[in-house]
C-alpha cells in the first residue's frame, strides 16, 4: 500500500496528497526500470523453456524444426500391443539409457555433495582459526574455485591419465595401488574420477559459505564452554553446528541443485562413458548429436520438472527474504 | 605440553595438506606447460626444463588467439549489458514496494537456478531464427540466462540494506527516481558493481554448455570449447603440452583476478549465496 513506514505513517493531513502523488511516480518508475529486465528474461529464459516443454511433445527433429507434428506423450512413454498379444512400451521413461543418467546423476550428487559439505566444514574450521599464514590459505583454496571447469577437468585428465599419469605415479610409490589404473577409461573407476575432480573443485565454494556462516556466531559462547570446561569436540556438535546450519543447508541445496545439472566435466573427462553419463549429458546427445531432437526435450523437461520441484523446496526451506526490507 | 606441540603440529599439517591439494594440479600444468618432447612423458614433480614450444604452437598454431579475443569480447558484453539492466530492475525491486514484487523476485530466483540444458532447444531454434547461430551474438544472447538473475539477484541484496535515510534527503530535495539511482546510490554501489560483474564475468567466461551447442567453427568458439576440442592428429594423440599451455593461459588472469579480488569475491559469493 505504501512505499516505505515513515512516509506511511500517519502523516499530517495537509502533506497526504503530496506524498500519494509520489508514491504513484515513484511505483510508475519502477515498473519502468523493471521493463527491460523481464523482456530479456522472457525471450531468453521464459519463450525457451516453453518452446523446449512444446518440442517435447511433437516429432521435430534439428534438421527440420518447424515440420512436425503433436504428438502427445508419445516421448515420455507410448506402447503399442502387437498382434500376439505383446505390448511394446517405448519412450523415456522405460528407456534404460534414461534411468542409467538417472541413477548417475542422483548418485553424483548425493555423493559429491556430502563428501563436499565433510570437507568444506573442515577447511572452514581451519580457516576460522586465528594463525599465522590464514591469507594464503584463503588464497589458495580459492584457484580451485576460479579454474574454468574445462581446465580442471583437462588438468585432471593428464593427472589421471593410465600411463603417464602423475596420481598413478604416486599411488605406486606410497603403495596405495599395486599396478596403473586407467581412471576416465575404466568403467568401474570413472565415477571416482569425476568425483575426485568435482569435489576438488567444488569444495571452496561450500567452504567459503560455511565459513561465513562460523563468523557469526558469537566468540563469547565458546569462551562460555571452555570456563565450564566443554569438550572441544562436543562444543562442534552442540554448539557450532546446530548455530551453523542454516548456512549449510543453504550451501548444499545450492550445490545439489547445481550438482543435478553437471554437464562440462563429464563431458570432458570422461566423454562416451555410459557409467558417468548424466541427465544433461544424455539430452543433449538426443537434442543435438544423435538428431532425436524431440525425444532429447522430453529428456530435458523431466530433468526441468526434477529441479524445479527442488528450488521450490529450497525457496519453501531456506525462507529466502522476498521481502524488499521493511520498505 | 607434550600433547600441544602434537595438537600443532597436526593442524599444520592439515594446513599443508589443503594448501597442496588445492595448488597442486594448477602447478603440475604450469610444470607440464614448460615439457617439450619426450619430457612430457617422463614423470617429474619439480621443474626440469623450460622450453617455450608449446606455447608458441598453441598461439600460433590454429585459433587460440581468436577464441581468446571472443571470450574477452562475449564476457565483457554479457556482463556490462546484464549490470545496465540489473541497476535499474534492482532499484525498484529493494526500494520500491509494488504488487507482484515478491512473485518476480521468486521467478528471477528459479530463473538463476534452471538447469541450461532445460531451455537448449527452445533457445536453439530462437538462435536459428534470428541468424544468430555461430557468431558470437549467440553466446551473447543466451548467457543473459545466468548473469542477469545473478546480478539483479545480488544488486537487490545490497540495495536493500542501504539506509532509507540517504534517499529520503534526496526525495525531500526533490530527485526523480532516475537521479536518485545514478547520483545517490551508483557512488555507493561501485563496490557491489565490481564484485557482481567480476563473478558474472567468470561465469560467462567459464560456460560451455552454450559455447559448444551454438558455435560450430573454429573462429567463432570461446576458449573453454576450444581446450576442450584441442585434439592431435588421431584419437590416441592427445596433445597434452598444448592443452596444458592453453590451460595456463586462460587460467593465469583469472587466478590473478580473484586473489587480486579476494575479499570483495567472497563476500559476494556468500552474500548473493550463488553456484561457483
Amino acid at each position: 500500500m505504501s512505499v516505505d513506514g515513515t512516509v506511511a505513517a500517519p502523516a499530517a493531513t495537509p502533506a497526504r496528497p503530496i506524498k500519494n502523488e509520489l508514491l504513484a511516480q515513484r511505483v510508475r518508475s519502477a515498473r519502468i526500470f523493471l521493463v527491460p529486465m523481464i523482456v530479456a528474461l522472457l525471450i531468453v529464459a521464459g519463450w525457451p523453456l516453453l518452446r523446449s516443454i512444446y518440442f517435447s511433445f511433437t516429432d521435430a527433429s534439428l534438421t527440420n524444426l518447424y515440420d512436425h507434428e503433436w504428438v502427445g506423450f508419445a516421448n515420455y512413454l507410448n506402447w503399442r500391443t502387437l498382434e500376439s498379444g505383446r505390448t511394446i512400451f517405448r519412450g523415456t521413461l522405460v528407456d534404460p539409457g534414461w534411468w542409467n543418467a538417472v541413477w548417475n546423476t542422483v548418485r553424483f550428487a548425493v555423493i559429491s555433495v556430502s563428501l563436499e559439505a565433510v570437507f568444506g566444514m573442515i577447511v572452514a574450521l581451519v580457516l576460522n582459526a586465528e594463525f599465522r599464514g590464514r591469507g594464503i590459505v584463503r588464497a589458495a583454496i580459492l584457484i580451485p574455485w576460479a579454474i574454468p571447469t574445462i581446465v580442471s577437468a583437462r588438468m585432471w585428465g593428464w593427472m589421471l591419465n593410465d600411463q603417464f599419469g602423475i596420481l598413478n605415479d604416486l599411488f605406486l610409490r606410497l603403495g596405495l595401488i599395486s599396478e596403473k589404473i586407467a581412471w576416465t577409461a575404466n568403467a568401474e573407476t570413472a565415477m571416482t574420477a569425476v568425483l575426485i575432480v568435482d569435489i576438488w573443485k567444488t569444495t571452496p565454494f561450500m567452504a567459503l559459505l560455511i565459513l561465513a556462516g562460523l563468523q557469526m556466531i558469537p566468540k563469547d559462547i565458546y569462551e562460555a564452554a571452555d570456563i565450564d570446561g566443554v569438550h572441544p569436540v562436543k562444543q562442534f556438535f552442540r554448539i557450532t553446528l546446530p548455530l551453523v546450519r542454516p548456512a549449510l543447508m543453504v550451501a548444499i541445496i545450492f550445490r545439489i541443485l547445481d550438482a543435478m545439472r553437471i554437464f562440462d566435466l563429464i563431458y570432458v573427462l570422461t566423454p562416451n562413458s555410459s557409467a558417468t553419463e548424466t541427465m544433461s549429458i544424455v539430452s543433449r546427445e538426443n537434442l543435438i548429436e544423435f538428431d532425436n531432437f524431440a525425444y532429447g526435450s522430453a529428456q530435458s523437461t523431466l530433468l526441468f520438472l526434477i529441479i524445479a520441484a527442488m528450488t521450490i523446496l529450497y525457496i519453501w526451506l531456506g525462507r529466502v527474504r522476498l521481502d524488499g526490507g521493511d520498505r | 605440553m607434550a600433547w600441544a606441540i602434537v595438537k600443532r603440529t597436526s593442524f599444520y599439517a592439515l594446513v599443508v595438506a589443503i594448501v597442496v591439494i588445492a595448488v597442486f594440479p594448477f602447478y603440475y600444468a604450469i610444470l607440464t606447460s614448460f615439457k617439450s618432447g619426450t619430457d612430457l612423458f617422463r614423470i617429474t614433480y619439480w621443474p626440469t626444463s623450460l622450453s617455450l614450444g608449446n606455447y608458441t604452437s598453441v598461439l600460433t598454431q590454429g585459433s587460440f588467439i581468436q577464441n581468446l579475443w571472443n571470450s574477452l569480447v562475449v564476457s565483457t558484453l554479457v556482463v556490462c549489458l546484464a549490470l545496465l539492466m540489473a541497476v535499474t530492475a534492482s532499484y525498484a525491486l529493494s526500494r520500491v514496494r509494488f504488487r507482484g514484487r515478491g512473485l518476480l523476485l521468486l521467478t528471477i530466483l528459479s530463473v538463476s537456478m534452471f538447469p541450461q540444458i532445460a531451455v537448449l532447444a527452445g533457445l536453439f531454434e530462437v538462435v536459428r531464427f534470428f541468424g544468430l547461430f555461430n557468431t558470437i551474438w549467440a553466446l551473447i544472447f543466451s548467457y543473459t540466462i545466468f548473469t542477469l538473475p545473478f546480478t539483479v539477484w545480488v544488486l537487490t541484496t545490497f540495495m536493500r540494506d542501504l539506509p532509507i535515510e540517504i534517499e529520503e534527503a534526496a526525495i525531500v530535495d526533490g530527485a526523480t527516481p532516475w537521479v536518485i539511482i545514478t547520483k545517490v546510490f551508483m557512488p555507493l554501489m561501485w563496490p557491489a558493481l565490481v564484485t557482481t560483474g567480476l563473478l558474472a564475468f567468470i561465469a560467462a567466461w567459464n560456460e560451455f554448455l552454450f559455447a559448444l551447442t551454438f558455435t560450430s567453427s573454429n573462429a567463432t568458439r570461446t576458449v573453454p570449447v576450444a581446450i576442450a576440442l584441442l585434439s592431435g592428429g588421431s584419437q590416441y594423440e592427445i596433445p597434452w603440452g598444448n592443452i596444458m599451455a592453453a590451460s595456463v593461459i586462460v587460467t593465469v588472469p583469472l587466478v590473478v583476478l580473484v586473489l587480486i579480488f579476494q575479499r570483495k569475491i567472497i563476500s559476494g559469493l556468500t552474500a548473493g549465496g550463488v553456484k561457483g
